[in-house]
């Protein structure tokens, strides 16, 4: 999983020059959001906690599992900070990251670091604490609900961090939608059943051994909707926005009539991803999108109906006489 | 990503580490921005965008081809970009497999190619000649927010120390687990996930500690939530005039690359 986590990290060259202006746009009005919110949450141990936790991201990537093939998957990290801190404090954990990995190791471009921050930061921790915390509304009482909600989120957090880095590419017209989506979709629906293990695996280990650590993200949690609304929203504008976004229309028809499109688009000169091409190879490109757009609708769903559960719940215990 | 910012001296004593950081830092920004801003069609711009990337490592005594070769680490993302050859309307140049090559595909996915490589050189020159620190001192001056900055360093500080943390749990883990010479290790790669967010899980309580013994020591020393730093000093004409050379021949290349080569 080595190669496809590089597919998340936009090198420069791939954006253009006004959608890397608005990535940075973009970032610096969350970041500036997120640094007051967190000084309000931590005061003076802003700094320290989360620049520790921030090298603790840095260094738990280098913890890496052998998949198959010789390839290995490792933790994104993302949504897993955004369950024990919060989202605000992930996205400054997160961005700060971002920027050591593409100042430091170009691991991603500079001019991309707004968009990259935002995928990998922003939209996976505010997503994955999304669905972390509607998993936990609905399964209310029951036990299992956070490690269930965190797979949920991590899963969902990786794909659509996904979405939005073809998104990006598209707009920039450096890859065409219609195989950089499915393609990102596929690949990293697999990554994300890695990082959903990865983080269940690691809320467990903490909730047994430091149980009060975890009490205060499920308390925050709990009074979530709002999460619950940006998440979803952040989520769906994306699915949306994906097909509507093609800036080159020719090029659907043409992969339509070419049947052997994607075999030949595999082949070397850069024959890196033997194994993750496979994924999405096998499955149609149209079908992954639908499965995206399916996937978005349910969550959606799901939510509105707890909404609304919740809000008649509400409504029926005040109208009651005592 | 591999951890080798130790083998990476960013120290020297060339005009190139001597440039006043900040502004080090906004030519680098600039010059990504012009080389991606760079019309594709204006090929005899490319060559010469490289021989300024190239002259500037000369000048920084990094090594014209060691830093082509590292500036090819971003290039497996090009697999992104491939599909244009084929989907970018244009004459058509080749078939393969049934499908046709388009001579404006070809352009658009090899001016990315060569684009990226550069940026991601003038990226790497800019790590190897200017010690990080500094960066993040070029970067709070700015505009980017202190406490971000902080946070950054304090990343940049710790890293190294909990990377070394993630080794001794690794260690442990290679220790006891057995690895035969032919065929596959035990367990099912579930399990295996599953051990490896048993370490990470570990590794973020002694982070988490860590942070509390650090903050309780920087109490001890009297932080009172500001940080405290020497300014560094006015950015004056003299310091910066250097880093304008190199913006000149970009501004020549690109104004000669959309008057000329953009036909």
């Amino acid at each position: 999983m080595f190669i496809p986590v590089l597919a998340m990290h936009i090198p420069d060259g791939f954006l253009s020059i006004p959608v890397s202006a608005l990535g940075w746009l973009l970032l610096i009005g969350i970041v500036a959001i997120a640094l007051r919110q967190t000084r309000q949450q931590l005061g003076d141990r802003q700094i320290p906690l989360m620049g520790i936790l921030a090298a603790f991201v840095f260094a738990a990537q280098m913890i890496n599992f052998p998949v198959a093939g010789g390839t290995s998957g490792h933790l994104l990290g993302g949504t897993l900070v955004a369950i024990l801190l919060g989202p605000w404090a992930a996205v400054l954990v997160m961005t700060s990251v971002i920027a050591v990995q593409g100042m430091l190791f170009q691991d991603g471009g500079l001019l991309a670091i707004g968009f990259n921050a935002t995928n990998m930061g922003v939209i996976a921790a505010f997503v994955g604490y999304a669905a972390y915390a509607l998993v936990g509304r609905v399964m209310r009482g029951r036990p299992g609900r956070h490690l269930i909600g965190a797979a949920v989120g991590a899963w969902l957090g990786v794909e659509v961090a996904a979405l939005a880095t073809a998104l990006e590419l598209a707009f920039s017209n450096t890859a065409s939608l219609d195989i950089a989506l499915p393609a990102m979709a596929g690949v990293h629906a697999l990554i994300g059943i890695g990082e959903a293990l990865i983080t269940v695996a690691a809320l467990a280990f903490i909730q047994q051994t430091r149980p009060d650590l975890i009490r205060g993200s499920e308390a925050s949690a709990s009074r979530g909707s709002g999460w619950i609304a940006v998440g979803l929203l952040i989520a769906l504008a994306i699915t949306l926005v994906s097909p509507l976004a093609d800036p080159n229309p020719d090029g659907l028809e043409r992969v339509a009539e070419d049947q052997g499109f994607i075999e030949t688009a595999q082949q070397p000169p850069y024959e890196i991803l033997p194994d993750y091409t496979v994924p999405f190879i096998e499955s149609e490109a149209a079908s992954t999108i639908l499965a995206g757009v399916i996937g978005v609708i349910f969550v959606v769903g799901v939510s509105y109906a707890t909404a609304r559960l919740s809000k008649k719940r509400r409504g029926a215990s005040g109208s009651q006489p005592i | 990503m591999q951890f080798n910012v130790k083998d990476r001296p960013s120290m020297g004593d060339t005009p190139l580490h001597a440039l006043d950081p900040r502004m080090k830092l906004v030519v680098a920004v600039l010059l990504i921005v012009g080389i991606v801003l760079t019309p594709e069609r204006a090929l005899p711009a490319y060559p010469l965008l490289w021989a300024l990337v190239a002259s500037l490592a000369v000048i920084g005594r990094v090594g014209v081809w060691r830093l082509a070769r590292l500036g090819t680490v971003a290039l497996p993302f090009a697999l992104a970009g491939l599909t244009l050859l084929f989907t970018t309307p244009g004459q058509p140049l080749a078939t393969v497999g049934g499908l046709t090559i388009s001579d404006a595909g070809l352009l658009r996915f090899v001016s990315i190619l060569i684009k990226s490589w550069l940026a991601t050189q003038v990226s790497i020159l800019l790590s190897l000649t200017t010690p990080f620190t500094d960066l993040l001192g070029a970067l709070e001056s700015l505009g980017i927010p202190q406490t971000l900055v902080l946070i950054t360093s304090f990343l940049y500080r710790y890293v190294f120390t909990l990377n070394d943390e993630a080794d001794r749990l690794r260690q442990a883990r290679a220790s006891r687990s057995a690895a035969p010479t032919y065929g596959r290790g035990g367990g099912r790669w579930w399990w295996r996930a599953q051990v490896a967010g048993g370490m990470i899980g570990n590794l973020f309580l002694r982070s988490t500690e860590r942070s509390e013994r650090v903050y309780a020591a920087m109490l001890a020393r009297g932080f009172s939530g500001q940080m405290r730093a020497i300014a560094p000093p006015p950015l004056t004409w003299r310091a910066a005039l250097p880093g304008l050379l190199p913006l000149l021949g970009l501004i020549v290349i690109e104004v000669l690359a959309r008057l000329w080569w953009n036909g």
